[in-house]
């Protein structure tokens, strides 16, 4: 087995955040016009890429990805004003703290790729397995099953009960309140 | 509200170094609204450990928990059925949430990961700026509502010193002069004659550290507790 690793070249996975009003409709055009890219794509649809957290993308990261891109609108062209711009700052950040945990910056990346660029699409698709190509397998991803910890499950807060009224009922503060 | 920043990866790393299960509490009040020490940075910041970790070949477990609050016993009683299992705690609440962790499980190595900064304010998405250093004497009243401790890089009460530069503090040219502002203010309310008064010498003891203050309603049943 290991020798047809050795002749099987490295294909990495690529997973793309797209929007739906823009990267993934480009998407599908670039299917319409039946443009080649790179198969090692994973789309993933979502409502815009304001909605992309740090976590979301690092999470990618941890499971073995080997690059991961955003796509979303034009500038200026977002169905929600600004989740892009919102998006563009996440990616910078999300970037630092690879840089701080060891992993290249240039594994994940932010593109623009409006509903009509069918050929934007693929142009992104083929750049980021370019890239992942170059930088040769997510170094994670050998350790992907070894446990490293989780969440705790958190109980609610406990809430005191409310004290019972000695010296009559208690008021609600609108029963107080004279009119006229 | 506390507003805290997050210290770097690596000084936190040379902090748990060693250690092979380590616990990250999160506080949900002022460090999650500054976006330093909730439960969506320390989910952020555990998986960055956990990666961290991986990388540098280390065997460890990185556990995550986000309470209510860190700087009040009750909330912190939820963590006890945890904490035996781990031989470390990493923080994200402000200096006085560490504190008060270590003082609850004083068995335990308590570790703070954020940097406090100061009592402040959101300037905006993400900026916040101090606006008041606790000096136990308020006098916001006869300031227009500009803390002259605060602003002011000398901590002035009466009016500017020579280094006011076009409303700009000599100490920081980004900075804007404290007096200018409250004069600017008090004009425009119509108060300017309060800048008239002398303020008489700030009493500093108040500010002694470490501070303790019991509401009045309290008082007391201290007092019998104590008996």
């Amino acid at each position: 087995m290991s020798k047809d690793n050795a002749v099987q070249p490295f294909e990495p996975k690529v997973v793309a955040y797209c929007c739906t009003y823009c990267a993934y409709t480009a998407g599908d055009l670039a299917g319409s016009m039946r443009l080649e890219y790179a198969p090692n794509v994973r789309v993933v649809k979502i409502l815009c890429t304001g909605k992309v957290d740090a976590i979301l993308l690092l999470r990618a990261f941890e499971d073995g990805a080997d690059a991961v891109y955003v796509a979303g609108c034009a500038i200026g062209d977002c169905h929600f004003l600004e989740g892009n711009l919102r998006a563009i700052q996440t990616v910078a950040y999300t970037k630092k703290r690879l840089a701080e945990i060891g992993l290249e910056p240039e594994r994940l990346e932010f593109f623009h790729v409006p509903a009509s660029d069918g050929p934007g699409f693929a142009d992104a698709a083929n750049e980021m397995t370019r890239r992942a190509k170059t930088l040769g397998p997510n170094p994670l991803r050998k350790s992907i099953t070894q446990a490293a910890g989780r969440k705790l499950a958190k109980e609610s807060d406990e809430h005191p009960p409310l004290p019972e009224a000695v010296l009559g009922k208690l008021i609600h503060h609108s029963e107080r309140t004279t009119v006229g | 509200m506390i507003v805290a920043e997050r210290k770097p990866l690596e000084q936190v790393e040379a902090m748990i170094d060693g250690f092979e299960r380590i616990l990250v509490v999160g506080c949900g009040t002022c460090v999650a609204v500054c976006m330093a020490g909730g439960e969506k940075e320390v989910e952020l910041f555990a998986a960055e450990l956990r990666m961290k970790g991986k990388l540098d070949g280390k065997q460890r477990t990185i556990d995550e928990i986000t309470i209510t609050r860190q700087c009040d016993m009750e909330y912190l009683e939820q963590l006890a059925k945890y904490v035996d299992d781990y031989d470390a705690i990493v923080s994200t609440a402000c200096g006085a949430g560490v504190q008060f962790l270590a003082e609850r499980y004083d068995e335990k190595l308590v570790l703070p990961a954020l940097n406090t900064r100061f009592i402040g304010v959101a300037e905006g998405a993400g900026v916040w700026s101090q606006r008041c250093m606790a000096c136990s004497d308020c006098v916001l009243d006869q300031t227009g509502g500009i803390c002259p401790m605060t602003i002011c890089a000398k901590n002035l009460l009466n009016g500017p010193c020579g280094g006011t530069d076009h409303g700009k503090c000599e100490v920081d040219g980004e900075k804007d002069c404290a007096w200018t502002l409250i004069y600017r203010k008090l004009e425009k309310i119509g108060r300017l004659d309060t800048m008239r008064k002398i303020q008489p010498p700030k009493d500093y003891s108040l500010m002694t550290t470490p501070g303790k203050y019991t509401h009045e309603a309290f008082k007391e049943t201290q007092a019998e507790d104590e008996e």
